[in-house]
């Protein structure tokens, strides 16, 4: 799972219809220290995340396990905002 | 499966219910000589591994299967806690076998 912080809100109108009422959101990938790095990707929100959270994504097909996404085409789940990081030194 | 290193541990209140009681770590994925490979990864633990310890971990939907019947919504999952290890280094060529008649 990856650790990302959220930058900003997608929105889509006409999309499949089994993910209507689902929140897209813009994250971007983060190390353990909060830097971000690498490149942005959308995520459907399962766990009400908003703009500037640290977030954990589930991506692959194991995204459809995710709360509420069994047969939905999604390759990338927000499913936990971290409190804490915890690395000893 | 791939080898790795625990560096971490991450907390996270608001989460899928399915990942209640689930520990979450953070992993440093290594290669044969111990050193890092990659960017680090958060797994869920399914045999009580903690920081400093080696393991080694499984990508993909099987990283859920641990905690069958339960559906815990993950891509990543540490199986098994590595007592040692120890690897030829690759770029020597293979010593073939002697063969005594």
């Amino acid at each position: 799972m990856l650790l990302a912080r959220i930058v900003g809100t997608v929105v889509a109108t006409r999309k499949d219809p089994r993910l209507v009422s689902n929140k897209l959101l813009l994250a971007r990938p983060v190390d353990p220290k909060g830097t971000v790095e690498g490149n942005y990707l959308v995520a459907i929100d399962t766990v009400d995340a908003g703009v500037g959270e640290t977030v954990l994504i589930v991506s692959g097909s194991s995204a459809r396990m995710a709360s509420g996404m069994k047969d939905t085409p999604v390759d990338a789940c927000i499913v936990g905002i971290i409190d804490t990081i915890d690395v000893p030194e | 499966m791939q080898l790795a290193r625990v560096i971490g541990d991450v907390v996270a209140t608001r989460k899928d219910p399915a990942f209640e009681g689930t520990t979450l770590l953070l992993l440093q994925p290594i290669g044969s000589d111990g050193k890092d490979v990659g960017r680090p990864l958060v797994a869920v633990d399914a045999v009580g591994a903690g920081v400093g310890e080696t393991v080694f971990f499984v990508r993909g939907k099987e990283a859920s299967f641990p905690f069958h019947p339960t559906e815990v919504p993950t891509d990543a999952g540490v199986v098994g806690i590595v007592d040692h290890f120890s690897a030829t280094d690759s770029t020597e060529p293979p010593i073939p076998p002697i063969r005594h008649r």
